[in-house]
């Protein structure tokens, strides 16, 4: 079968208990650029159990088609019949482009599809695009237009590469959730919705599901944390590092201190980064009211971001910093916290 | 019981990260270490051994200096190590390798297959459900807790809010997080039996029923169309605004092109 | 002549290295600042078989050689020389010698739980009045029936109290040579914690290897069964010294991995820490001090190093034991005073542990035999 039979750009709109994840209409954005580049529609995916009444939804945020697979089997995420109605879609359907939430499902769903239809798939991109492969054209070696161009970073975020998938359909991704943008939701749009149900007989690989246990993990460990949020004695006093909690639950991150801190008896030891404390390299450090003394800078360089706020523009903190902000930590923590709350509002 | 824990020999990120021309990583160049959520996942299987009983095999895939992480999980307390190992199979994205390791294991004899959830050099959590699925076997992903009871085994199976209780018939592939356990050390007296004993090293004859155009890097359906080292960490930028207001929007607006929000 | 490790050494030192990153070294600071033995440490280090490196299987060790047990006991002290002076005091003082003396019996009683960690070993040859002189001895073992009846104290017991087993050496009987002169023979027993008139002076309060727990032993009537004696009776001389002489190179790693600590703690340092405007590892003054510290302290691991494989293959070992400690000890010393000296006022404060180290390092050039022991082992080899 020739590639160009799969045509249209395909998103899994992940839901759970009924609700729609974010990361559904983060895909739908990004999937009308790219059918806007290869002059298609995008089409919605919606896999469950009494979801169809959820179209409207996926159709307001971009969708022109939503493919309904509704099945008493598929209540709750199960990789087999979850795999077996994707697979089944892609089968049947044969899209060009198939995007999936690099979600704990999606993770799960997207690899076991892709191994099931015999087709590619890059992991957790964070930029998406149409060009050629090769980027550049190779003598001898024909380049091919209109490829899904995949960026990821990898090496815990050491690298970054592109991936293409020139000789196999559908070209799969898996997107990490926040990075998409979606679009202001078109009110009373609506979708063409097509029925779609490959049968379920359950099998070996249906698994079972005892139990579902809702639960919030709290990771107190500040060496796990991917945002740290961390105070000095700039920050003045006990009390004060609400302000700093608060911009730390906004971001799904951890407050964390310095030495001094410690020693004054506001935070307790565990939450010390520092050469006396521990060394930490999370996704973004903010450094509030933290000088910069070099037994603190040496447990948190390796940050992948470090954003500093102090009011004393000549802080040693600034020489490691990324951005670095010169103000009241107490005028700008609490707008920072604000401003952050509203964008994640409209996501 | 017999348990299957597939294992990979990571560059330790901490250390540099090094490619060839071809876009392929130099694995060679790098320091290495066992991939945590692996360990993770062998600590698993240990544990298993230890209160049911159990023959545990480690299995990599990799180049001969793979050898390596087979002696330490030898030494931590696993039976037997197979090294896939052969310049066919090299440069091989999700796919060829969970073709490779399929092929593999479909000679052995299995009542479990553990792999780590994910490598910390790919960071793709691809090839564990991948094996599965060339094998026809049921998968549990994103395991946090692990029990046997008669010919099922009870998985925790972690999402972000919540966890499902699941249970699956064996033989099944199960995926583990690092969050699982904290892995047991060697022991000097394991490292020494370790090197005493035979590593069984397959090559590309030795798997069973896979075609070679699903092998290596002519077997990958992804190919790199550009890879490169991040861009070095340059100076740091003093960001303007005469307000908390403006330094934030600033700030927020930096956010934004690095896609943090 | 090949220097470079083989795998299964350098995989174990991998080991070494994780566990002492891992387990010791959180704990290095509050142990010397509260003096007080870590249990907890050696208790983990039981699980994983280092309390038995070198032991054999059959009596219940890991089946390594002498150099896995000097790697361990290296890496440790890297950290914390107080977990290193608990494993060697207990492998070399007191596992060695029942392996090499004891009866079957007596290797099944005691190596095999010494081994696994179980219990822990230690040894008693010097007391308050014989040191470097250990023919000063004066603690008596008598037969009395079917027992032998100790009476007499031992100081500066390392492991003192928490080990289980001691290795005490006594004397047995005093004879005369034909032209008078009177001579102690002693014999070396194995005398176990709970024998009755067996007991512990004061904890004694020290310097450095503040969590190590050194007591007096004291014997009043102490009564062991006669099948303790361990060796030939009257040879528990050279039974002690070759006793030490397996010590030497426990001790001897302990101060390597002190030195190498240091060295470690000075190299992260001197790059962090600016003064006139740039790292003081930029400065020359810095990095000759730092080339020569890493050349000795390669020197002296070769030393210690040769001096374990020579405790593999030779039946004696004195002289080589005796260079790896003296150079190993005098390189720590030399070592972590230089590297307080780099550190400057911040290495004079608790916080930046080369203090610790420093006061550690001191105890290498004294116990196990001073350094003038060791120059007293090594000239008289050469001038016999």
């Amino acid at each position: 079968m020739g590639l160009e039979e799969y045509k249209g750009v395909y998103v899994f709109a992940q839901q759970v208990d009924n609700v729609l994840d974010g990361v559904a209409f983060e895909l739908l954005g990004k999937g009308k650029d790219l059918a806007k580049d290869l002059n298609t529609d995008v089409t919605a995916v919606l896999i469950g159990s009494g979801v169809k009444g959820l179209a409207d939804q996926l159709a307001e945020y971009g969708a022109d088609k939503v493919i309904v697979v509704d099945d008493p089997e598929l209540k709750d995420y199960r990789t087999e019949p979850y795999a077996h109605a994707l697979a089944s879609v892609i089968n049947e359907y044969k899209p060009e482009i198939m995007l999936v939430g690099a979600t704990a499902i999606g993770r799960d769903l997207g690899p076991t599809v892709s191994a099931r239809v015999a087709t590619g798939l890059t992991a957790d991109c964070t930029k998406l695009e149409i060009g050629d492969f090769p980027i550049t054209a190779v003598a001898g070696q024909e380049q091919k237009h209109n490829q899904l161009l995949m960026t990821r970073p990898a090496f815990g975020g050491n690298t970054i590469a592109t991936i293409a998938c020139p000789d196999n359909r559908p070209q799969m991704a898996t997107v990490r959730p926040g990075v998409m943008q979606k679009i202001a939701p078109v009110k009373g749009a609506k979708a063409e919705i097509i029925e779609f149900n490959p049968g379920f007989t359950p099998n070996n690989r249906y698994v079972e599901i005892l139990n579902v246990v809702k639960a919030v993990k709290n990771t107190a460990n500040i060496m796990d944390a991917k945002i740290l949020v961390s105070g000095g004695r700039g920050v003045g006093s006990k009390e004060n590092f609400k302000l700093l909690e608060d911009l730390a639950e906004v971001l799904g991150g951890t407050v964390s201190c310095s030495r001094a801190v410690v020693e004054n008896g506001w935070l307790p030891v565990d939450l010390q980064v520092g050469q006396t404390g521990k060394t930490v390299r999370p996704q973004i450090y903010f450094a509030i009211g933290i000088s910069g003394a070099i037994q603190h800078v040496a447990g948190m360089e390796d940050s992948d971001l470090i954003v500093a706020i102090n009011k004393d523009e000549g802080a040693p903190i600034f020489d490691v910093a990324d951005y670095g902000l010169v103000g009241d930590l107490n005028k700008i923590v609490p707008a920072l916290t604000k401003a952050l709350k509203e964008e994640m509002a409209e996501k | 019981m017999k348990i299957v824990v597939c294992v990979k020999q990571v560059p330790d990120t901490k250390g540099g990260v090094k490619f060839n021309p071809d876009g392929t990583l130099n694995r060679a160049a790098m320091l290495t270490i066992m991939n945590p959520d692996d360990k993770a996942g062998l600590e698993a299987a240990l544990r298993l051994k230890d209160q049911y009983g159990a023959e545990v095999t480690v299995l990599t895939m990799g180049l001969p200096k793979a050898d390596e992480v087979l002696r330490e999980a030898m030494a931590m307390g696993a039976d037997k190590g197979i090294l896939v190992t052969d310049r066919v199979l090299g440069g091989a994205d999700t796919w060829a390798t969970s073709t490779t390791i399929a092929g593999a294991i479909r000679n052995l004899d299995y009542d479990l297959i553990i792999t780590g959830r994910q490598a910390i050099d790919g960071d793709t959590a691809q090839v564990g459900p991948q094996i599965a699925e060339h094998l026809g076997l049921p998968v549990i992903s994103y395991a946090q807790n692990i029990k046997v009871e008669g010919d099922s085994v009870i998985v925790e199976r972690q999402y972000e809010d919540r966890y499902h209780e699941v249970k699956a018939k064996m033989p099944c592939l199960i995926t583990a997080l690092s969050e699982l356990n904290e892995p047991r050390y060697m022991t000097p007296g394991g490292i020494f039996d370790a090197y005493d004993k035979e590593v069984t090293v397959w090559g590309r004859p030795d798997l069973k029923d896979v075609d070679d155009a699903n092998l290596g890097l002519k077997g990958s359906p992804t190919k790199i169309a550009k890879a490169s080292d991040k861009v070095p960490k340059g100076a740091g930028e003093m960001l303007e605004g005469d307000s908390a207001e403006a330094l934030v929007a600033n700030l927020v607006g930096k956010f934004k092109e690095k896609h943090i929000i | 002549m090949d220097f470079s490790l083989d795998k299964k050494h350098e995989m174990a030192r991998t080991l070494f290295k994780e566990f002492a990153e891992n387990e010791v070294k959180p704990l290095a600071q509050e142990v010397d600042e509260t003096e007080v033995f870590p249990q907890g440490t050696v208790d983990k280090m039981a699980k994983y078989g280092f309390m038995g490196i070198p032991v054999p299987k059959e009596y219940g060790g890991q089946g390594c050689d002498p150099l896995t047990y000097a790697m361990c006991v290296e890496e440790l002290s890297k950290v914390c020389a107080t977990t290193g002076v608990i494993v060697s005091a207990h492998t070399s003082l007191c596992i060695d010698p029942i392996l090499t003396y004891g009866t079957e019996e007596q290797k099944q009683k005691y190596v095999v739980p010494l081994a696994k960690g179980e219990k822990l070993g230690a040894f008693g040859l010097t007391e308050p009045g014989a040191g470097t002189d250990a023919q000063g001895c004066q603690t008596k073992a008598v037969l009395d029936g079917d027992e032998w009846v100790l009476n007499g104290s031992k100081c500066f017991i390392t492991n003192g109290k928490v080990a289980d087993v001691y290795i005490v050496i006594a004397i047995t009987s005093i004879t005369e040579d034909k032209r008078g002169r009177k001579k102690k023979n002693f014999s070396a027993f194995i005398v176990e914690k709970g024998a009755p008139g067996f007991s512990f002076g004061t904890k004694e309060k020290k310097m450095g290897i503040r969590g190590s727990s050194t007591y007096e032993l004291i014997f009043e009537d102490c009564r062991i069964p006669k099948e303790n004696l361990l060796g030939p009776e009257g040879k528990g001389f050279p039974i002690a010294m070759h006793t030490l002489d397996g010590g030497r190179i426990g001790i001897a790693s302990q101060a390597l991995g002190i030195a190498e600590g240091a060295l470690e703690r000075a190299i992260e340092y001197t790059k962090e820490r600016k003064q006139f405007g740039r790292a003081i590892a930029q400065q020359q003054n810095t990095q000759f001090k730092l080339a020569d510290m890493a050349a000795r302290i390669e020197a002296a691991q070769l030393l210690v190093y040769k001096a374990a494989m020579a405790k593999a293959t030779q039946k004696v070992y004195s002289v080589e034991a005796a260079k790896a400690k003296l150079f190993a000890a005098e390189t720590a010393m030399a070592v972590t005073t230089e590297v307080v000296q780099l550190f400057g006022g911040y290495g004079y404060i608790r916080e930046y542990d080369v203090e610790r180290m420093m006061r550690d390092a001191k105890i290498t050039e004294i116990y196990e035999g001073t350094s003038e022991v060791q120059r007293m082992v090594i000239s008289g080899a050469l001038l016999k």
